[in-house]
């Protein structure tokens, strides 16, 4: 079953379903658009496409505790502090983000699961959300994901003509639905219609872009080391500032440290985001593994192109997001990588 | 800029033919009309161009490219010939190793700017004369250069490089200065001090620590940064509290004091749109009034008021009787 409620009327249903937990929308702040948690008169953009920032952030969050210690004498004592918080809701989540749940939960939820990840994820609800006005660097279809309706959430939306159209997917969708059911008016024909109308449109527009028919099929297994070895890493990689901008934009980068701050009289353990960018990305005892930023930036594109699919199915761990094409200070991204190295059917894209 | 980018092209071939060079570090053309790389070109010159896309400043690269053998031709627009000053005064450039060309500029374009002005699905974008012209997949739209430009471009040193080996100009220059550039600063300063923290934190609170305003900062050129040390506990991707993000960007704003040249690059890498610069330029404007008129970068070897000592310095805040005026 389908709902619908008229745009205006949005607050009201923010309203209600933050009632009693916390809900995440995209929220500007000072001109820039986030998952924020939602307030009453909160800027939410539903017509704003990518957050800075992906919704990983909700499930994977850049900085979290892990552990405490703290020293008394010689006595040590653990003090549990990890905040999985509780449960949460997250709309406006567009299909490549959402999808991009999938590539991370292959990695935290294999098991052993890490513990942290999976409680968030058993926290929250995804509402998905169609793009009304896909962007020139969205290339979401290269990779088989589609805009105009999500396979992945819990329940879908989409935006025309002045309403917001609701389908939970998922039995937690259902629940969450019924928690606003009071708002909502169920769909007729026309309605159905008008969201085949909305999902046509978004598909006449997906196949304008220009990175649509981006071809990855080279980057695979068996063409590993011949791509690995390539001297264009070389070029591609020559004016990259080592900045960990495009790692922490993007959806999909899943790599992190655990670090101890000495707080005093203890230890406070975090686990924060890392980057393959920075100079001490995996050091150990002997020293940084990738000592050029050649191999730095290589590892950034072989993990997501080639080594990750290699461990699961062949699915890339890139959404076509965009978000690298957008932010990077000198305008190095996968898109040029694959165009580069993936070889000649993407020389006429 | 097309009759621009032309004799550009065609001085630096000279330079390549003649052996004066070996390699030019300039900008490539991307997958669109704004995407614009900075690179490295040998003799060939492949995907070269220069337009109003090209904001980047390619000084910081001249430090790398100087450990290498040849001498490598350098593009600077005027702001970015001041940062190759003070890389040359702070001995981190070698000049034997580098040809500079002082080039012209009308101003770079902000394709944030552009975006916020609901511009979206862009197909082309080209410039006509004072107007910008997009096309894009839900029509086309034109917009005025002068509504687009860069932060920096609104409060430009001027036209004149103050730097290189010889110039290729416009016959007629392009003003772009519109704005004072300690405006903000004097508002800033006006504020209670609650009010700055707000704002502040405010800002500040959407980093994300991805260093880009370090590593593309001109002035953050040590060779290993003290927030890439793992014994720290601070290092670069640890944006473990709301302090750390404020004590990185103060730390950084101190240590760049007297040596920015308020080239904007800061500001204008930062995915989260933060005003870093205004941090710099309060550092700028406090150094003018307390030491006098000072622009790091404005000649080869200057000593800077704050790595400089003389008998009259003004001391501010401890000894107010010596001069400090605060
Ligand atoms: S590719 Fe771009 S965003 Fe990524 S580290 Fe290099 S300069 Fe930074
Ligand atoms: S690599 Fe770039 S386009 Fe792909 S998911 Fe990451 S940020 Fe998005
Ligand atoms: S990449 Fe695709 S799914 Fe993601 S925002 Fe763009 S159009 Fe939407
Ligand atoms: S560029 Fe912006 S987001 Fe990145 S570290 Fe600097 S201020 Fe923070």
């Amino acid at each position: 079953m389908m709902y619908k409620i008229r745009t205006e009327r949005l607050p009201e249903l923010f309203a209600l379903a933050a009632a009693d937990k916390a809900l995440y929308l995209p929220v500007e702040q000072g001109g820039q658009v986030e998952f924020r948690p939602w307030s009453e008169g909160a800027a939410v953009r539903f017509d704003a496409l990518n957050t800075v920032r992906s919704a990983k952030d909700l499930f994977f969050p850049q900085t979290e505790n892990l552990v405490a210690f703290r020293t008394e004498g010689k006595k040590i004592s653990i003090i549990e502090n990890a905040d999985t918080g509780a449960p949460f809701g997250l709309m406006g989540v567009r299909s490549c983000d959402a999808k991009s749940f999938e590539i991370l939960d292959r990695v935290f939820l294999a098991e052993p699961a890490d513990t942290y990840y999976k409680a968030r994820r058993e926290n929250g609800t995804v509402v998905t959300l169609a793009c009304h006005e896909p962007e020139e660097t969205c290339f979401c279809a290269a990779l088989g994901i589609d805009a105009a309706e999500s396979a992945d959430g819990d329940a879908a939306s989409w935006i025309r003509d002045g309403w917001f159209y609701l389908k939970p997917v998922t039995a937690k969708g259902e629940a969450s639905v019924e928690t606003v059911r009071p708002l909502l008016t169920e769909c007729d024909g026309a309605d159905d219609a008008a969201v085949e109308a909305e999902k046509k449109d978004i598909g006449a527009v997906i196949g304008q872009l220009p990175f649509s028919k981006l071809d990855l099929s080279r980057f695979r297994g068996e063409n590993m080391l011949e791509i690995f070895n390539d001297p264009r890493w070389k070029e591609l990689s020559a004016a990259c500032l080592g900045c960990g901008t495009c790692t922490y934009v993007c959806p999909t980068c899943q790599c992190y440290d655990i670090k101890d701050f000495k707080t005093g009289d203890g230890i406070q353990r975090f686990r924060t985001w890392d980057s393959c960018m920075y100079s001490d990305f995996t050091k150990m005892s002997a020293g940084q593994p990738r000592l050029t930023q050649v191999e730095r930036f290589r590892q950034r594109f072989m993990h997501k192109l080639v080594y990750y699919p290699m461990n699961n199915d062949g699915l890339y761990s890139c959404v076509g997001c965009g978000r690298c094409l957008r932010k990077c200070p000198i305008s190095m991204n996968i898109v040029k990588v694959a165009k580069t190295l993936g070889g000649e059917q993407n020389d006429e894209q | 800029m097309q009759e621009i980018f032309g004799r550009i092209k065609k001085r630096a071939a000279e330079l390549f033919a003649d052996g004066t060079v070996t390699r030019m570090v300039g900008w490539q053309k991307g997958e669109s009309d704004y995407d614009k790389t900075p690179a490295v070109f040998g003799p060939d010159m492949k995907g070269f161009v220069y337009d109003g896309f090209c904001g980047a400043n390619l000084s910081k690269y001249l430090i790398n490219l100087s450990k290498v053998e040849g001498r490598t031709l350098v593009l600077l627009k005027p702001c970015d010939s001041y940062s190759f000053n003070q890389l040359l005064t702070e001995h981190r450039i070698d000049r034997d190793k580098v040809y500079a060309i002082g080039i012209d500029c009308n101003g770079k374009l902000d394709i944030n700017k552009i975006r916020a002005l609901g511009v979206k699905g862009i197909r082309s974008v080209a410039e006509e004369g004072d107007e910008v012209v997009l096309d894009t997949v839900y029509g086309s739209k034109r917009v005025k250069r002068s509504e687009v430009l860069l932060d920096r471009c609104y409060c430009c040193k001027g036209k004149d490089h103050v730097a290189g080996d010889e110039f290729i100009l416009a016959e007629k220059r392009v003003d772009t200065t519109t704005t004072d550039r300690f405006e903000l600063v004097k508002k800033l300063e006006a504020m209670t001090p609650d009010e700055r923290y707000e704002f502040w934190r405010g800002e500040l609170s959407r980093c994300i620590r991805c260093n880009a305003c370090r590593n593309v900062c001109p002035a953050c050129s040590c060779v290993k940064c003290v927030f890439d040390n793992p014994a720290l506990g601070t290092d670069s991707k640890a944006n473990s509290d709301t302090f750390e993000e404020n004590m990185f960007h103060i730390i950084r704003a101190f240590h760049v004091a007297g040596r920015c040249t308020d080239c904007g690059e800061c500001s204008r890498v930062c995915p989260q749109h933060i005003p870093l610069h205004l941090l710099n330029r309060k550092f700028i404007r406090d150094i003018d009034e307390l030491y006098g008129e000072y622009q790091a970068g404005a000649e080869v070897g200057q000593r800077g008021p704050l790595t400089d000592f003389a008998k009259n310095d003004a001391e501010p805040g401890a000894t107010p009787d010596k001069g400090g005026k605060k």
